[in-house]
């Protein structure tokens, strides 16, 4: 019995712990496909430049185009997204706290839309646009993003939420604080890692989302200066030049995803530290 | 024990039966609470004399907690109850007022079975109160923070960490900030839901010599199935059981002439 229980135990450690790394290595197998298949064209030139004429046939320039134009829509959706999301999931959690059947069937609305696949919010983004007679641009870019982003903010700040005991709700409200007061002086400090994952989760998906960009913020090679201009996208230059049969231009497309996978690193990172930081003087 | 708390009872008793009237701050009037079929509290007709201990005591599950929510309005928070009849809190009808209920909760402060500090610092958990009360004077603030971190005999012990989370507190430690801060709402009573169950006996003692030292000036109800406690602190008795009131008086008659069988069986399984 106590033997069986022994082995029991090691099998499933074995097991659990042959999935977790598992895990490990194969991000760390891709990270380092990206690095060593983009290495040679990653240089200063990527980051600094914007395509020039022939660039796509293996001539000079960089994707400095795509690297704004993927920040512009990605930090511009993420914050229609916290605007919407942030209160709608305090507003769940809160105001809906007693109608659990309400509260229920907005998850499932939500999650829903989460499942949508990007390129029909890129459908929906272009028949909009076209509603509105507008041509392919950062702001169509921008907004088709948040919709498709905005569920996973709620949703993901939401699940932390309604794991906050009653109790704190119960003790919160007998102070004599209302609803409101209830939910964006306490709840939202109770609940705020769950909020940073969020939107890291939502950024992460915004800024490498090509297929709801593609016809909604278009492609150029120039850096977008106004909202009504069209904007690159790295996803979108990566995937140009991965369809090129030139072994260089190849090359520069895993450059392309190496300085991606570079900025949502910095960004999480940054995101995690600041979030720190502000726990800590919540304190003060 | 038992006889000697009854006896420094004695000197508070004629305090209360020479008095023509006795003021109450809580009148319940035909009170019920139902849970679909569940009737979970039964016509409930009880007053609540001003600054004494109150304690409502009762097996678990009898309602206990049910009765002290309805005071304070978190039954609002469940859908699922319904709760009929009348309250009056100093002769306000809380349950048929126009009167907004942040306001009439803040005539109450709660300590629940378990400490919930808010998720700020030690100093804002008390501050948050009196801010709420629309008090923006720092310096004033401040020395309500301290003050009622004082009454709760906890200044000493976070004077030099404020600014920490409470949660580097012990459990008896954040459970007497809990009552800080509900004091720092000028609440008249205090309602008190187990509120040493969770604790240390130690810590249990010092806020069970709080509540003796509160009720110059508040009204306690305090909930308990803990029979000793309740003769420790009780100056009236308030016996529930499957949501009925089924004895209630003055804490050394009732324990000492418990009149039904009920409260009888109680008192032997619990002593
Ligand atoms: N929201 C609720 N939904 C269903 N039943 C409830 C609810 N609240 C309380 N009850 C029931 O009411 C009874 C009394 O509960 P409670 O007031 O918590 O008792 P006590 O505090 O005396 O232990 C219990 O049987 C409990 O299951
Ligand atoms: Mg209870």
């Amino acid at each position: 019995m106590n033997r069986r229980k022994i082995i029991e135990e090691n099998i499933f450690k074995f097991l659990s712990g042959f999935a977790t790394y598992s895990l490990i290595a194969i991000l760390a197998f891709i990270i380092i496909i990206i690095f060593v298949k983009g290495f040679n064209s990653l240089s200063l030139d990527m980051v600094i430049k914007t395509p020039k004429g022939g660039y796509y046939y293996g001539g000079e320039g960089g994707v400095l185009n795509a690297i704004i134009g993927s920040l512009d829509i990605a930090f511009g959706a993420t914050f229609i997204a916290i605007l919407i999301g942030m209160p709608a999931a305090l507003y769940i959690n809160v105001h809906l706290i007693r109608y659990k059947r309400i509260q229920n069937t907005i998850r499932y609305l939500l999650d829903a839309l989460w499942g949508i696949p990007s390129i029909v919010y890129g459908a929906f983004g272009f028949t909009l646009m076209l509603f509105f007679g507008m041509n392919a641009s950062l702001i169509a870019g921008i907004i088709t993003i948040a919709l498709l982003i905005t569920p996973i903010v709620v949703r993901t700040f939401d699940e932390v939420l309604s794991t906050i005991p009653i109790g704190l709700y119960e003790a919160t409200l007998a102070l004599g604080s209302t609803k409101t007061e209830t939910a964006f002086k306490i709840m939202f400090k109770q609940g705020f890692s769950g909020f940073i994952t969020a939107v890291l989760l939502a950024f992460g998906r915004g800024i490498g989302d090509a297929a709801s960009v593609l016809f909604t913020a278009g492609y150029t090679d120039l850096i977008p200066l106004y909202l009504n201009e069209p904007a690159a996208t790295l996803p979108l230059a990566i995937f140009f030049q991965l369809g090129s049969p030139i072994p260089e231009v190849r090359e520069r497309a895993f450059a392309a995803a190496a300085i991606l996978t570079i900025i949502i690193l910095i960004i999480s990172l940054t995101a995690r530290y600041l979030s720190k930081r502000y726990s800590k003087s919540n304190l003060k | 024990m038992y006889l000697q708390n009854s006896e420094t009872m004695t000197k508070q008793a004629p305090d209360i039966t020479l008095k023509p009237k006795v003021t109450s701050i809580v009148k319940i009037n035909n009170l019920n609470v139902h849970v679909g079929q569940h009737h979970i509290l039964k016509n409930i007709n009880l007053e609540i004399t001003k600054n004494k201990i109150t304690v409502l005591l009762g097996p678990s599950g009898c309602g206990k907690t049910t009765l002290l929510k309805c005071l304070n309005k978190l039954t609002d928070l469940y859908t699922e109850l319904r709760v009929s009849g009348k309250i009056f809190i100093e002769e306000d009808d809380i349950l048929n007022t126009q009167k907004n209920v942040p306001v009439i909760r803040q005539k109450m402060g709660l300590l629940s079975q378990l400490p919930y500090p808010l998720p700020i610092s030690i100093y804002k958990n008390v501050a948050y109160g009196i801010k709420l009360k629309g008090v923006r004077d720092k310096k004033l603030i401040e020395y309500n923070v301290e003050k009622y971190l004082r009454e709760v005999g906890l200044w000493n012990e976070v004077k030099d960490r404020l600014h920490n989370s409470p949660t580097s507190l012990s459990i008896g430690q954040q459970q007497r900030l809990c009552l800080a801060r509900g004091l720092a709402v000028k609440p008249r009573i205090i309602l008190a839901d187990e509120p040493t169950s969770s604790l240390d006996p130690i810590s249990s003692k010092i806020i069970e010599n709080l509540f003796r030292k509160l009720k110059k000036n508040y009204t306690i109800i305090l909930v308990t199935h803990v029979l000793r406690q309740a003769v420790r602190l009780a100056d009236n008795v308030v016996f529930m059981y499957y949501g009925e009131i089924i004895e209630q008086g003055h804490s050394k008659d009732l324990f000492k002439n418990p009149k039904t069988e009920k409260l009888r069986e109680y008192m032997l399984e619990g002593n």
